[in-house]
């Protein structure tokens, strides 16, 4: 791997960790209620969905940087701030955010893995790269 | 990765009691590519087998998520958990791979823990089997596998026969994670339990440890305001 790539990964990284703040804290990820006045079919298969997105994320978050109940307390409070929501075709956007959401964790833990890895077992190679001792 | 290692007060070993264990960063790689290997259709079945104590099922079940068809435990624990090595594991796996009639074996190229970078190795060996170790891209191509090896200074490419050992190194692949809905759908599937006896391997061990320390404390660096200043602390210390 090039010293070019590895510094990618970690600009990559810690842009993603802010950016994930920024998606859990904005974002508008919406519980759907039981007795939405909407009245519409739709609600129901959309709010299975909703709720395994939910548990999804927290179930990630359990391994999050600053703390599983950090995320969890926010990503409750991101749930909570759209469960008015109720047109189906908002709804859909929004969990294919959630979903996006997830990717991006998953990314965030395998950057973090192998950058504790390569920094212990390939530090040698890095600094025989740069000249350096 | 923030959880304080700490040495036991007799110096015996490091202590382990309610720390949270993972899979082997090296042997998610190693079952990434079971799987991916499985998905192209080249290996029929992927079986995931760890030796240890209840807990490894955890580990197990995390494979299975990533979708290995099949795990097997093998239980050790106590003492024997404790004396465990690369010796004992490669034993077993051997059994195993007889007892299964596999054509290839993958696993992490070292474990984090101890560093041993053995077990792949001595596995091969006690089966007269080729291997293929510190592998960053495996090709199978009909009853043989062809293996880059990261060596130092460079890439090593070799053609191997099947059944073969394979070690898997970082840049192998990228490791999926097992997310909750696939660990729901891995809860179907079976681990079979069984002990190092049954296969009939003794785990007396061949290396005893005398003493685990801490490493040596760094002493605190210190920071100059200019470059005269580096110069006579420099120069104080006997270094120029």
């Amino acid at each position: 791997m090039h010293i070019s790539e590895l510094l990618l990964f970690y600009i990559i990284s810690y842009c993603m960790l802010n950016h994930l703040l920024y998606f859990l804290s904005f974002s508008s990820i919406p519980v759907v209620k039981a007795a939405t006045v909407s009245g519409s079919d739709m609600a129901n298969p959309l709010r299975s969905e909703v709720r395994q997105l939910y548990k999804n994320l927290l179930f990630l978050g359990r391994e999050y940087p600053k703390g599983a109940d950090y995320f969890s307390e926010r990503l409750k409070s991101a749930f909570m701030k759209n469960k008015d929501v109720t047109d189906p075709k908002e709804i859909r956007k929004l969990v294919d955010r959630g979903e996006f959401v997830i990717k991006e964790l998953e990314a965030l833990y395998y950057l973090r893995k192998y950058r504790a890895m390569k920094k212990r077992y390939y530090e040698e190679e890095l600094s025989t790269m740069l000249n350096i001792g | 990765e923030n959880t304080k290692i700490r040495v036991k007060p007799d110096h015996s070993g490091v202590v382990t009691d309610g720390v949270k264990h993972s899979m082997n960063p090296f042997c998610e790689i190693a079952v990434e590519e079971a799987v991916k290997l499985k998905e192209k259709k080249l290996i029929k079945e992927v079986v995931a087998v760890s030796c240890g104590p209840t807990q490894v099922t955890e580990t197990i079940r995390t494979a299975l998520a990533m979708g290995c068809d099949r795990g097997i435990h093998v239980e050790v624990s106590g003492k024997d958990y404790e004396a465990m090595g690369p010796l004992q594991i490669s034993k077993i796996f051997a059994a195993l791979a007889k007892k299964e009639e596999a054509s290839l074996i993958i696993l992490g190229k070292q474990a984090i823990d101890d560093d041993c970078n053995q077990t792949g190795q001595m596995t091969a060996a006690l089966l007269d089997w080729p291997q293929g170790t510190f592998a960053s891209e495996v090709t199978i191509d009909g009853e043989k596998v062809k293996v880059v090896r990261e060596i130092d200074g460079g890439l090593e490419t070799i053609k191997i026969s099947m059944p073969a050992v394979l070690t898997a190194d970082l840049r192998l692949n990228t490791p999926r994670y097992a997310t909750l809905p696939n660990i729901m759908k891995a809860k179907k599937k079976k681990i079979a339990n069984m002990k190092p006896a049954d296969l009939g391997v003794d785990m007396v061990s061949r290396v005893e440890v005398l003493r685990v320390d801490e490493p040596p404390t760094r002493l605190a660096g210190v920071k100059v305001e200019t470059v005269d200043d580096l110069v006579a602390k420099l120069r104080a210390n006997g270094t120029i």
